[in-house]
């Protein structure tokens, strides 16, 4: 009951600000068009068109074309469900196992929770986007791939403020009461520490979606990414511009266009978490 | 402070000790080896450099090697640019990627002060409402995005910088912002936080009441509380400046450390790998450490034991 409010409560401080209202519904945009990309679009994401190679926005090409004659906005899209699903695909996992690890780690006795958090130190120790590179190399520079390797280097965050929360509510009178009645320890993490966390671990969720997608689109575009030139899931953002980087000089909007997509993206993340922040705060809150 | 000191660099090292087992066999295990060519080599010359290179060992035996070269400083050889060691590689590429950092750094601070303070001292004002709003737009920015804008800007239409040929002042201006953006945007931000909340306490009222000046008041006592919290990400900071050095690099053609690992990684040049993940992780362990240290003389309250 208390989640569902306080959910309602955050719905409400959304719908205050318009900046997170359209930044909510640009996300909703780009999920909802890239997801119906073949339904939409008459073009194809791959293909030779030998008579519409590099031609600007125009009206059948709104975003105009690229080296191959493909339709920019239509190689947006699909590049969009690389993007997202990496994005998003990432921080759940990484969601799931930081926030497993951060609960047992803040439960346990102060010994375990000691050694616990060494591992953690280790792994915010290591220069991430380098292990990153090595680990995708191994793992295969696909959508999983990647998802996967970006998983192993983010889920300490949730680990940390997980674990950071964990401790403070462990010593609260409601768990004790918990405690008291004998309740077990399963259902003291589940029912009473874990809905209590859900702000700060929504907040760090929403700041990670635009911080994966940044580091995938970033490595793409080094060339050490996703490249897959044939497959329907092997061109994200971050390939589109390095595709348009090498035209830049002559052919600007081959790289305007998805440096737009990525960077409009992780900003309407951003302004969302910055609210979401802001409602979850209790301090803020009280004003 | 001694044992502190002594705890911590023996914790680095066991990071370093980590990074270094873990590189090695993340790089082992990938498929592909440093001398594939698209034109297979004959395979008495594969076989004589891998005997050169020791590959034709036991990984272990491989790994144990390189440790003990590790230990008297010595990086190995690079598989790609022959005649020339890992060591020698890093001794003439950090320069650059380090001055690059420095730059950067020291163009987010200059930038993050003023807006920060700005913002924090004219709270809920249409200038905290901009500082944060270009906060916002700067943390959003990949910093290739804004490496290409400004070279289109500035290098093509306007041609005012050229873009490339790292050495002149003139060459180091756009590479530098496009790194220190991020990170200035970052520090402005806390540093508008933590200054609000430290504007709101009891001893700034005291101090204003006694009738100090506002500058007294700001720099003072507001300015030296509101430290600490900057100091804690700088550790993060210094990390977000390293990854985002290999892509200026990149962009910018400079010749660091960061292009050398991109193409080692895909040469499979395992010494190269190796070096340079190593001395960036050793970079943000004595980071990490010095920011450390630096809580006990700004924070008296912090005990290092």
């Amino acid at each position: 009951m208390v989640a569902k409010k306080r959910f309602e409560e955050l719905w409400q401080r959304l719908r205050q600000n318009q900046v997170a209202l359209w930044s909510l519904a640009f996300i909703v945009l780009v999920v909802l068009s890239s997801s119906l990309v073949s339904l939409l679009s008459p073009y194809s994401p791959g293909g030779l068109d030998e008579a519409h190679i590099l031609e600007r926005p125009s009206l059948s090409h709104w975003m105009g074309t690229d080296g191959l004659g493909r339709d920019l906005l239509t190689r947006i899209l699909y590049g969009a469900r690389v993007s997202l699903t990496v994005g998003v695909g990432t921080t759940l996992l990484a969601l799931v196992i930081g926030t497993a690890y951060g609960l047992l780690s803040g439960y346990a006795r102060p010994r375990v929770d000691n050694f616990l958090m060494r591992i953690v130190d280790i792994f915010y120790s290591l220069p991430d986007l380098l292990v990153f590179i090595l680990l995708s190399l191994v793992l295969g520079r696909n959508v999983i791939g990647l998802l996967v390797s970006l998983a192993i280097v983010t889920w300490v965050r949730f680990a940390r403020i997980t674990r950071g929360e964990v401790l403070h509510i462990k010593e609260s009178v409601y768990v004790e009461g918990a405690r008291a009645i004998g309740a077990s320890h399963a259902r003291i993490i589940l029912r009473h520490i874990l809905p209590n966390i859900m702000g700060p671990i929504l907040v760090t969720l929403t700041f990670m979606i635009p911080g994966v997608i940044l580091a995938e689109s970033t490595l793409s575009f080094i060339g050490l990414g996703i490249n897959d030139p044939y497959g329907n899931w092997g061109t994200s953002w971050g390939t589109l511009a390095q595709d348009g980087w090498r035209a830049m000089r002559t052919y600007p909007h081959v790289i305007f266009f998805p440096a737009m997509a990525i960077f409009l993206t992780i900003l309407s993340f951003n302004f969302l978490g910055n609210t979401l922040r802001d409602a979850s705060d209790p301090k803020d809150r009280m004003k | 402070m001694g044992r502190f000191i002594l705890r911590r660099l023996s914790h680095g090292l066991a990071v370093l000790l980590a990074v270094a087992t873990l590189t090695f066999v993340l790089m082992h295990i990938t498929p592909g080896g440093p001398f594939d060519r698209e034109q297979r080599l004959p395979p008495q010359v594969m076989a004589n450099l891998y005997a050169k290179y020791h590959l034709d060992q036991p990984l272990w035996k491989q790994y144990l090697l390189y440790l003990k070269g590790l230990m008297r400083g010595d990086l190995g050889p690079s598989y790609k640019y022959l005649h020339r060691t890992v060591t020698d590689i890093i001794a003439s590429t950090l320069p650059v990627s380090g001055l690059l950092g420095i730059l950067a750094l020291g163009f987010a601070i200059v930038v993050s002060l003023p807006m920060g303070l700005l913002a924090a001292y004219y709270h809920n004002s249409w200038a905290d409402r901009w500082c944060l709003f270009l906060a916002t737009l700067g943390i959003s920015l990949p910093n290739f995005i804004l490496g290409g804008m400004l070279i289109w800007f500035f290098s093509l239409q306007l041609g005012w910088f050229q873009a490339g040929r790292w050495g002149s002042p003139a060459s180091m201006v756009l590479p530098t912002i496009t790194l220190g953006a991020a990170p200035a945007a970052y520090l402005s931000y806390l540093l508008r936080s933590t200054l609000i909340e430290t504007l709101g306490e009891d001893y700034i009222r005291t101090a204003r009441a006694k009738g100090l000046k506002e500058t007294v008041v700001l720099f003072k006592h507001a300015m030296r509380n509101s430290i600490n919290p900057i100091l804690t990400v700088m550790g993060p900071l210094l990390a977000a400046l390293v990854t985002g050095s290999f892509v200026v690099e990149y962009i910018f053609a400079i010749p660091g450390m960061g292009r050398f690992f991109i193409t080692a990684v895909t040469d499979r040049d395992y010494p190269m790998i190796m070096g340079v993940t190593l001395v960036y992780s050793a970079l943000l362990v004595g980071a990490n450490l010095a920011v450390d240290m630096l809580y006990s003389v700004t924070d008296p309250r912090v005990k290092t034991q």
